[in-house]
């Protein structure tokens, strides 16, 4: 069974569109950011959340009314039938004392106490003072930055150094499109959106890893092929691969965004997005910027990497060995080009 | 074929071992199978997030220990001038440095030998006009901040399993940071208190007082305590006025370090006190203090509040009761503080987190479903895409998984919600790796390769791309440990195992598997893939 068979497109031909909706996109994207800010969960803005479930059906607006002496965020946590609300408080106090950390927590519980409300239990709290919040968010981004730099040395030294370009922009590209994302929807940065956000900088890299390595056997076998063409089949080569990987992983994360629950639904849709977006880059992004970067400035496309061991074999007329294979139901060219045995 | 033999054996020898370290305790925990203790204490821990607990981030202030050093040398220091008669005056400038005024130039070379003496630990500035300024070394100041958190961590470990905390994690992080972890814990109120509580006791003798204000406590004295006395509030508040306020000696005759013992016990008025026994040391000091000191008031310091101040009735050897209208709660955690030690710094709270048990349980109820769910799909999409060949990659992922339960189990890692995406980065790349490789033998079947050539080659080639990715992946896991922390870190373990399992059961074990399948047969002419 295949999926695509002997497909020959031509992504780099694509690739001014693939930049233009990119740049929409992430342009959108980072408007959003710059008018209305990335919302921060709570372990990096600081302040405090609490999740409390009540006895009786509560309307948010009743929470809202009883505490409107405070700043603070009202919304249903959970299913509906749960009578679980999140309610969330900025910073107040700038000193940090041990003492006060909980001191909102108890004013909530005062104020709804005193205004009525059904009976309810504290399910759970989360306060973060303000200098852990900033350490945190801080560890967070060079964790991130540094690791893709340790693995573009990695692809640098492996294959080339504008493959490795190209992949430390479209995983960049990746992040920021995931971000554009997490805008739109609102979705707040916290620490499980930062794994999820490593999760998918960890495909995107595999993704390219896989086309490069692709690339780099298939200009050993056919070096006087251009680099333009030899990406292109790599990417047809790979494309059955490329759509089954990030299949998958799509539903099962999508299993995870509608059977998750609350907790992991941010999560989830880190996920998703990332998912797209990478599998996106991959095909439209990272190639076209490898073959622009390996350019040299003169505009003569850089010979193909030699690799003295490779021997250029002669393709041999594929015959239909698998016999359980059906015909390929989609468009069948003949053409097998740069078929690698 | 006996080299396939081996293989075969060597695959269900992994399989036993990880299945027992890593999937055997949980079922055991869950249907009471017989399980060793050993064994049951290898079960994977799941995370605060997912099992509901405290959680606490504190700083240690570490400065306070180096003010006290400071403190304590500068004094000394003025002590041996004293002694040698050297008129000039210590002011402490800050927590590291202090300066000395006035050393006449006639009496420069005492002043030298007593600063060698007693400021070993600081570097001393060139004196200009009898002027010296005391500075603490660099390395002095960084061992002492580096004692003064392990220290701290160590009395929080001795207070929480004080408090019957099963299973708590207490860590430092960072330079000047601890993690606290207190599975099941709901009250954080008292944990806070245990936990935070300098727990400094001190027994010093009263000069003057009680007396209602400070004011009224210094007329004696001019309206300023003497330099080896200080002003200390008491700690309850007297018939609607504010604390009673006490003129005490600074130095304490007997401290908290003197301490063998304390426990909860009935004052005379039949209230919860906490009742101490003194070590020999502490004892004869306590003797001798005691013995001098009748009729005289001591005052009971905890934490530079004036808990109780008892009139001494007669010589008291080794006991000692600190009452003070506590509740019974009190009383316990004032004595189950004083046996765990003091801190030597003051802690401040950073973080604190707690998740309600239920809240936990939704979580992982739903996390397994959906990760189920998912599982399910990926299994059923194999089948009907690769056919017979998806049994064969099936059975290489859900050996990933059982491998990496059994290495996260081994290696004591906790499960926490991202720990649960490492794992599905982990399946992702199972999955990728076998379609790689899946792929790869389609595309050399059809280049008209026999299957065993097809099988053999598809492997060989893949192998190169797979150690390429994985090499990726534990570059970015290094780093994140590197310079993550706490979940991060926690992403970082579980995806370097799950590298490490996926590598193994998707060239090794999928390849036997291939290698079983086709060892029956002598001439393979086709391969359900």
């Amino acid at each position: 069974m295949h999926i695509f068979k002997d497909t020959n497109f031509d992504f780099l031909r694509w690739r001014w569109y693939g930049f233009a909706l990119s740049a929409i996109v992430i342009g959108a994207g980072l408007a959003m950011i710059l008018t209305r800010g990335i919302p921060l969960g709570v372990e990096f803005s600081g302040g405090t959340n609490l999740i409390m479930r009540f006895t009786a059906p509560v309307a948010e607006d009743q929470i809202r009314t009883a505490l409107q002496a405070l700043p603070h965020e009202v919304q249903q946590y959970g299913e509906a039938g749960a009578n679980q609300m999140l309610i969330r408080l900025p910073q107040t106090q700038q000193v940090e004392q041990g003492a006060n950390l909980s001191a909102d927590v108890t004013k909530v519980e005062q104020m709804l106490k005193a205004s009525g409300l059904p009976a309810f239990k504290i399910e759970g709290t989360e306060i973060v003072g303000p200098t852990v919040g900033a350490e945190l968010r801080r560890q967070a981004i060079y964790a991130t930055l540094l690791s893709m730099l340790g693995i573009t040395a990695w692809i640098a030294w492996r294959f080339r150094v504008s493959f490795a370009l190209g992949s430390i922009i479209a995983t960049f590209h990746d992040v920021f499109v995931t971000l554009a994302f997490l805008a739109f929807f609102r979705y707040e940065m916290s620490l499980n959106v930062i794994a999820a956000m490593l999760t998918m900088v960890g495909y995107s890299m595999n993704d390219m890893i896989v086309i490069f390595d692709r690339v780099r056997e298939n200009t050993r076998l056919q070096r006087r092929e251009p680099l333009e063409s030899a990406i292109n089949t790599s990417l047809n080569q790979t494309l059955t691969r490329t759509v089954i990987t990030s299949g998958t992983v799509f539903l099962s994360v999508l299993a995870l965004y509608l059977f998750g629950g609350e907790v992991l639904r941010a999560f989830a849709f880190t996920m998703l997005a990332g998912t797209i977006a990478t599998t996106y880059s991959g095909w439209f992004i990272a190639p076209s910027l490898a073959i622009m970067l390996s350019r040299k400035p003169s505009g003569v496309p850089v010979r193909a990497a030699a690799d003295s061991a490779a021997a250029v074999r002669v393709k041999p007329e594929a015959t239909q060995a698998g016999a359980v294979a059906p015909p390929p139901a989609r468009k069948s060219k003949s053409q097998r080009k740069a078929r690698a045995t | 074929m006996s080299n396939l033999r081996w293989k075969l054996i060597t695959i269900v020898a992994v399989f036993v071992v990880f299945f027992g370290v890593g999937v055997y305790p949980i079922l055991a925990g869950r249907y009471n199978l017989p399980a060793p203790q050993w064994l049951r204490d290898m079960q994977l821990k799941l995370g605060l997030d997912l099992k509901g607990g405290v959680h606490l981030v504190l700083r240690v202030q570490t400065d306070d220990a180096l003010r006290v050093k400071t403190e304590q040398d500068s004094a000394r220091l003025q002590e041996e001038l004293k002694r040698r008669g050297v008129p000039a005056t210590v002011t402490i400038l800050d927590v590291t440095s202090f300066r000395v005024d006035g050393v006449p130039p006639a009496q420069d070379q005492a002043f030298r030998q007593a600063a060698e003496q007693e400021g070993v630990d600081f570097e001393r500035s060139t004196g200009t006009n009898g002027t010296y300024t005391f500075r603490m070394r660099p390395n002095v100041a960084q061992t002492l901040r580096e004692e003064a958190v392990d220290q701290a961590r160590q009395t929080i470990e001795r207070r929480v399993n004080e408090l019957g905390v099963t299973e708590p994690s207490i860590a430092q992080q960072g330079a000047d940071q601890i993690l606290v972890q207190l599975p099941g814990v709901s009250d954080v109120d008292r944990a806070k208190e245990v936990i935070g509580s300098p727990g400094m006791l001190e027994l010093k003798l009263v000069e003057q007082g009680p007396a209602a204000s400070r004011d009224d406590l210094l007329r004696a004295t001019g309206g300023v305590a003497p330099p080896d006395m200080e002003v200390l509030a008491g700690s309850g508040d007297v018939a609607g006025g504010g604390p009673l306020y006490y003129l005490v000696r600074r130095v304490a005759a007997v401290t908290g370090q003197d301490l063998r013992s304390a426990r909860v016990q009935l004052d005379e008025n039949n209230m919860p006190a906490v009742g101490f026994t003194l070590n020999p040391t502490g004892a004869a000091a306590f003797a001798r203090l005691t013995g001098e000191n009748v009729g005289r008031s001591l005052a009971i310091v905890l934490d530079d509040t004036v808990q109780s101040a008892p009139t001494i009735n007669s010589r008291i050897a080794g006991d000692g009761q600190i009452a003070g209208g506590f509740t019974q709660e009190e009383a316990q955690n004032l004595a189950l503080i004083l046996r765990s030690g003091a801190l030597p710094a003051t802690l401040t709270y950073l973080q604190q987190q707690t998740i309600g048990p239920t809240l936990g349980a939704d979580s992982i109820r739903a996390g397994v479903l959906a990760s189920l769910a998912g599982l399910v799909l990926i299994v059923g999409f194999l089948l009907v895409y690769y056919k017979l060949s998806g049994i064969n990659a099936i059975v290489a992922l859900v050996m990933n998984l059982i491998i990496l339960l059994g290495m996260m189990a081994y290696a004591g890692a906790v499960m926490t919600l991202p720990g649960i995406a490492g794992f599905i980065l982990t399946i992702g790349i199972g999955v990728d790796s076998n379609v790689l490789i899946f792929e790869r033998i389609k595309e050399e079947l059809e280049a008209g390769k026999g299957v065993k050539a097809a099988i053999n080659s598809g492997f060989s080639r893949v192998f190169l791309t797979l150690v390429d990715t994985h090499v990726a992946g534990f570059i970015a896991a290094a780093f994140l440990f590197q310079f993550g922390t706490g979940p991060i870190r926690g992403f970082a373990v579980t995806l370097t195992f799950g590298l490490i399992s996926n590598l193994f059961t998707s060239t090794f074990i999928s390849k036997s598997l291939f290698e079983l399948a086709l060892s029956g047969r002598r001439q393979v002419q086709t391969l359900s893939i």
